[in-house]
């Protein structure tokens, strides 16, 4: 019992992380129906931003707070200069790929340069307590990821069904053209979404880095991976869908990798995917995602 | 009083040239209706007027040049349109359909606005929970055009509204059109392939064939010359 619970946490734990990135790529895919591969490198990028700040003296929890701000800018401005220039909404899907694949690179590349290529060290953001839970040491720093992600649903639910931007932002999503015919400032409204999605992002970079006690240039590739599963799984146009696809996959990864002989540590990527395989074989769009309502 | 002047409206899609320099003029409260066949130009016309795609010439909308204008802008000097097809948001509920319509409005006046259009349009208040993308037709034209006169426009241009509608409820769509320019004294600018229906509820017509208009006149006018109606409206 005390080895299922702690695993039970592990797995939430790393599933917290690709829920909040998954979460980032839904929320940029619904408004402008873009993919960015970027998604990952931005928030290495901003985690290491945050990292100036705690190497200047700076708490590594308000560091983090700040590389929110820091998140939201980087991604409203990456939209203005770059996807505007591609179209904006009208940007070709496949460009915008190719282009934030430029970009992933880019960021790597150019946070070796700034920032060297060994790792920096950051602490937990929540400390190094341990909270006994049926006999299980449950770090704080799990508990207090898996109360980070509940604000963000619960935040990101009420911004998008209970205010005015956020019914802005569903309505670009829905029918560009009408959008701005009612007017709506489409361009903004994209921006502030690729900001959000920014936002978002960075924390889970700054999760990452203090989970492995270290912010490094390629820490989020394979959690970009796990995110897109997250989000293939939920239903791309899903924000909760995202999150419980997050967690699930963490569950599941963990738990087979711990109870299942013949899965050992190298196949622990496995799990995961053929989960998302299984699921979409019977529901195509997802577990929680719209097949398109549109009647002839 | 002149609401809208056109003056040689030239417009088109890259390389390809649709609107050949188009004069046409709507008066306050008038229900106008452009008359022409399929490539014609009439969406064309509309979506150079409400700022979609690049046009030069001139538009005076209410007496200042507003030709460049966004969308976004037109609609908040007063000029709603409806596209063709589908003007609404598929995936949004009925109701926020019409929030979205009142984004220029304060919050008061979209809530005053909305239950006004359901009295208007019943059909749309039974069905303020669904979502858009699931209702008829009909229905989804009627919830476009209410989504329009959200932001209380008074220039409303339609694009088609009777395209892919039963005759029955073609109808009852051009009624509640006429209703509206004479209780709100909304002034609207229609066009349409459905020539003997739309003159019936239009005050004047333009014909259009090719990117320029061909004839104009009175309603009774268009509806009587028979060169024109053979000529332009294949009727």
């Amino acid at each position: 019992m005390q080895l299922f619970v702690q695993r039970v946490f592990d797995g939430l734990q790393a599933g917290a992380i690709y829920a909040i990135l998954a979460l980032a790529i839904v929320i940029v895919f619904r408004a402008s129906g873009m993919l960015n591969i970027a998604q990952g490198e931005i928030a290495m990028f901003t985690t290491f931003i945050a990292w100036n700040l705690f190497d200047v003296g700076l708490p590594w929890w308000a560091s983090s707070v700040a590389s929110l701000v820091i998140g939201f800018l980087v991604g409203a401005v990456l939209y203005r200069l770059l996807i505007v220039r591609l179209g904006g909404g009208h940007a070709s899907p496949l460009a915008v790929v190719m282009v934030t694949i430029g970009l992933f690179l880019m960021l790597n590349d150019g946070a070796a340069v700034i920032w060297g290529t060994t790792a920096k060290p950051v602490p937990r953001i929540f400390g190094t307590g341990r909270v006994e839970i049926f006999g299980a040491g449950v770090a704080v720093q799990v508990l207090g990821l898996l109360a980070v992600l509940g604000v963000l649903v619960v935040v990101f639910g009420l911004l998008f069904q209970r205010t005015k931007l956020g019914l802005a932002l569903r309505a670009v999503t829905s029918n560009q053209e009408s959008a701005a015919l009612a007017g709506i400032k489409v361009t903004t409204v994209l921006m502030i979404g690729w900001g959000l999605a920014g936002a978002i992002g960075s924390v889970a970079g700054s999760f990452t880095a203090s989970g492995n006690f270290a912010v490094d240039r390629n820490m989020m590739q394979i959690v970009l991976i796990y995110a897109f599963a997250a989000a293939t799984l939920g239903g791309f146009d899903s924000p909760l869908g995202a999150v419980l696809g997050g967690l699930i996959i963490g569950l599941v990864s963990e738990l087979v990798v711990g109870y299942v002989a013949i899965v050992g540590p190298d196949l622990r990527l496995l799990p995961g995917f053929a989960l998302v395989i299984i699921v979409l074989l019977v529901r195509p769009q997802g577990m929680f995602g719209s097949p398109k309502v549109v009647r002839a | 009083m002149t609401l809208l002047k056109v003056e040689g409206l030239r417009s088109g899609y890259g390389e390809v040239q649709v609107l050949q320099g188009l004069d046409l003029t709507v008066d306050a409260g008038e229900i106008v209706v452009v008359l022409g066949a399929n490539g014609a130009g009439k969406t064309t016309t509309l979506r150079a007027l409400s700022g979609m795609i690049p046009a030069k010439g001139s538009v005076q909308f209410d007496g200042a040049e507003v030709i460049g204008r966004k969308p976004e802008d037109l609609v908040r000097r007063g000029i709603a349109h409806v596209p063709q097809g589908r003007g609404t948001f598929p995936e949004l509920t009925v109701d926020e359909n019409l929030q979205v319509g009142g984004f220029t409005q304060s919050a008061a006046d979209t809530a005053a606005d909305a239950e006004r259009w359901y009295e208007v349009f019943p059909r749309l208040a039974e069905r303020r929970d669904q979502l858009a993308g699931s209702m008829s037709g009909g229905e989804q034209q009627m919830l476009a055009i209410a989504r329009a006169l959200m932001s209380r426009p008074r220039l409303l241009l339609l694009d088609e509204p009777s395209l892919g509608l039963a005759p029955l409820i073609t109808r009852d769509v051009f009624e509640r059109i006429t209703e509206v320019n004479q209780e709100l004294g909304t002034t609207v600018l229609v066009v349409e392939q459905n020539a003997n229906l739309a003159l019936k509820i239009a005050d004047r017509g333009y014909v259009l064939a090719t990117g320029s208009i061909v004839a104009s006149g009175t309603a009774e006018e268009l509806s009587s010359d028979d060169s024109v109606r053979r000529a332009y409206l294949g009727v």
